[in-house]
């Protein structure tokens, strides 16, 4: 991308590239299956690819799991619950995940780089945030582990079992962390399924079990597609599943768990609204509106998709969002300056540019940043549409993608009214310097998380999660503990 | 001097605060434990589970914007009420289980006390199931238990009233409204105990009651998009089905399981959300 491009003046002022090395990945060529201590081949030798969004580029290949390696791995993680695993005391377990969380620390740049290879996000997030994130939840809840009575769910709470774990390929290696760290704490074994897309970053995490002397079996990782996470979800030696994904698969999840006494959370999709009054403070709004729509591509089932901004302060809103918009930096996500990096898959790309279409086809008016987009690769320019009706498909669709919608209000009741208008109800902001107004607001909303002047921001003391069909079950805090704790 | 002939009462659904019979006009026939005639008892529609709904809907507005305090206050008076009708209930619960009289004296007596525990609970789920998060940043971050709405209650078959009331207090408590389905076959215990929160300043809608056919009514409630949790206790075979239904709208679902023990809180989590609110700390 060229900077003459950048119509803003601190876009003309323009960055000389500042690329991260690719070769800290320190990848290898292929990647077996990770069980029972050992990265394994798959029993039928299929292999896929995992390529590098921003390029099109192989960048390893994988092994495909079959359901008879999903049985396997579910028999590997059995048999390291039966016979070390819980016999092992909380002290101990606690002492693994601060080991495990020590090791992503110092493997903290090859991990980030790896992530940003597989994923497409900038390296500038994966670097301060997916990664440090990633430790700092295996610190929580390595702390947990010798503490469980006293996480008020009785005197005695005894773990699961087997807990198959689910991810998407949004924050692949945050996600596994969430999976994993509170589930070993609580005394369960598991077999964890990265997304196809992005497994790489989970089979360097498998290297760092092995470097931090876990157990053999105690966490398994078994790479492939959807029908390696059925194979998962329908085994009948597991005793949880826990998924994090769409909307649409978690119903599916749910309906196949509910003949069996399997437990089961599910933290599925959102279309959060984002609530900007009046009064707010414009300048952290406008920054708020940025990182809730355009942080990580908008590939995050968090993000503030719909923005609901007083009817008073639009047309100020709007013009100062667009112009900033404009100077978002998107390109080469190894460039430490690069704001907005690759859409994810070529499949994702096609979703986000179908529901943009039906966008203009609806009526809403699109606002499209200036930016030049590379020629190889995954690529949306971030997108604003403005004049949205809360019946557009984008007002209550999840996009998954650099897509805001802007819809007014004019009363906090009407911004209620219009938040709580959602089949989902994952994650809201709101925008004022009137603490009470805040409150008042918070108390209202039907969702999760809700963040007051503030948005995306996730830390491994605060529980994460929806409701309605956003799933149930929380990840992270004391509340996380439930979902893998026999209560 | 003929010996006094009985007033005998008719048996009706609980909605929206009101006594109304089917509007499909059906009833059907309940009868004692030893086989003889009870009443007959209104046989709700798919229609009336709806306007059920509806009605739970914007009670459970109402009744969550209640203070905590006023939520146990009401709770408490409804176990007030059932107890100056114990002899009632204790003559329903008899005739429906075909137990003692002494025993069903004890089972009046637990379910009542029930009540009580369960209206302490309004002003303390928030302390217990809550808290203040350390996270790292200038915020100030606690989470809160929120009601997840509009429970379906598919009450236990068997224990007509204790089981009744652990289904539909639990979550009541929590600030959800609930649409139960009362014991097909052992329905008036729960007709009767529901009747008396019109005197005990519910808000009308917060516990509707259903009576008729399980199977019937049960697959509607799991279906229904408005209803955020389904508690298929008394489904007994059903179970499976109405849990894969539920799936249909990602509902929270509560089925029994043999740790499920004493003072379990499982029903009452299973039935609140946990929301985090992250608030910036600044000058």
């Amino acid at each position: 991308m060229t900077d003459n491009s950048l119509t803003s003046e601190l876009g003309a002022l323009g960055y000389d590239a500042a690329l991260e090395s690719a070769s800290l990945a320190r990848l290898q060529p292929s990647y077996g299956l990770f069980i029972d201590g050992q990265f394994t081949e798959p029993s039928r030798h299929q292999q896929f690819t995992s390529i590098n969004p921003a390029t099109e580029e192989t960048i390893a290949t994988v092994a495909m799991a079959s359901s008879s390696d999903v049985d396997v791995a579910v028999a590997s993680a059995r048999r390291a619950y039966n016979k070390v695993w819980s016999k092992t005391s909380g002290a101990e377990r606690a002492k693994y995940l601060y080991r495990i969380a020590r090791l992503i620390q110092e493997r903290s740049r090859e991990l980030a780089v790896v992530e940003t290879l597989d994923n497409g996000k900038p390296i500038r997030e994966t670097r301060d945030i997916d990664v440090p994130l990633a430790a700092a939840y295996f610190f929580y809840y390595a702390g947990w582990a010798d503490k469980l009575e006293y996480a008020g769910y009785g005197p005695n709470p005894q773990p699961v079992g087997v807990a198959g774990q689910i991810i998407p390929w949004n924050f692949p290696l945050l996600m596994a962390a969430w999976k994993l760290a509170p589930a070993l704490a609580a005394g369960n074994t598991c077999v964890l399924k990265p997304a196809e897309t992005t497994p790489l970053s989970a089979l360097i995490l498998a290297e760092i079990l092995q470097q931090a002397g876990l157990p053999e079996g105690v966490v398994n990782i078994v790479t492939g597609d959807g029908t390696t996470g059925a194979a998962l979800v329908d085994h009948p030696g597991v005793d949880k599943i826990a998924f994090t994904g769409s909307t649409e698969v978690g119903r599916l999840i749910q309906e196949r768990v509910a003949p069996t006494s399997k437990r089961l959370t599910l933290e599925l999709g959102g279309k959060g609204a984002n609530i900007v009054f009046d009064d707010a403070p414009i300048d952290e709004v406008i920054e708020g509106i940025i990182d809730g729509i355009f942080y990580n591509q908008g590939h995050v089932c968090c993000a503030g998709s719909r923005l609901l901004v007083q009817e008073s302060v639009a047309d100020e809103v709007l013009r100062r969002l667009l112009r900033r918009v404009d100077q978002l930096r998107v390109g080469n996500p190894m460039d430490k300056n690069t704001d907005v990096g690759a859409i994810n898959s070529a499949a994702q790309l096609e979703r986000i540019r179908e529901l943009s279409n039906w966008g203009e086809q609806e009526g809403a008016t699109r606002y499209t940043s200036s930016c030049d987009l590379p020629a190889k690769g995954y690529w949306f320019a971030p997108t604003v549409f403005a004049n949205v009706a809360q019946s557009h498909r984008i007002a209550r669709e999840e996009i998954f993608g650099p897509v805001l919608s802007v819809l007014t209000f004019r009363t906090p009741e009407e911004a209620i009214a219009k938040a709580n208008n959602s089949k989902y109800g994952l994650a809201c902001g709101v925008w004022s310097e009137k603490g009470s107004r805040t409150l008042w607001v918070a108390q209202r909303l039907r969702a999760g998380v809700i963040w007051a002047n503030t948005y995306n921001k996730f830390d491994p003391t605060s529980p994460f999660g929806g409701v309605r069909e956003s799933g149930f079950g929380r990840e992270g805090g004391r509340h996380g503990l439930e979902a893998y704790l026999d209560v | 001097m003929s010996e006094r002939l009985d007033v005998k009462k008719t048996y009706k659904l609980v909605v929206n605060g009101a006594f109304p019979r089917s509007e499909s006009g059906r009833s059907y026939e309940v009868m004692t434990a030893d086989g003889k005639f009870l009443a007959n008892v209104a046989q709700a529609s798919r229609k009336d589970l709806r306007e059920a709904v509806v009605a739970a809907r914007s009670a459970q507005v109402k009744w969550w914007n209640a203070t905590a305090y006023n939520r146990g206050q009401v709770m408490y008076r409804w176990a007030e009420m059932a107890e100056g009708r114990r002899a009632e209930l204790v003559e329903h619960v008899q005739l429906a289980e075909g137990v003692k009289k002494s025993e069903a004296q004890r089972s009046v007596a637990r379910a009542i006390d029930r009540i009580v525990w369960y209206a302490g609970w309004t002003d303390k789920a928030t302390q217990v199931l809550g808290g203040a998060n350390p996270v790292a940043g200038p915020f100030f971050n606690f989470s809160l238990p929120i009601p997840s709405g509009v429970i379906g209650v598919i009450a236990p078959q068997e224990s007509s009233l204790e089981g009744f009331v652990e289904a539909v207090a639990a979550p009541i408590c929590v600030g959800n409204a609930v649409v139960a389905l009362a014991s097909e076959r052992r329905p008036t215990p729960a007709v009767v105990l529901a009747e008396m929160t019109a005197t005990a300043d519910f808000p009308g809608g917060v516990l509707n009651v259903l009576t008729g056919c399980t199977s019937e009514l049960a697959p509607h409630l799991a279906t229904h998009e408005d209803v955020d949790g389904l508690d298929v206790s008394g489904g007994a075979e059903l179970g499976d089905e109405l849990a894969l239904l539920a799936a249909g709208s990602i509902k929270r679902v509560y089925r029994p399981r043999v740790n499920d023990v004493g003072n379990s809180l499982r029903r009452l989590r299973t039935f609140v959300e946990t929301s985090t609110v992250w608030h910036t700390i600044g000058q």
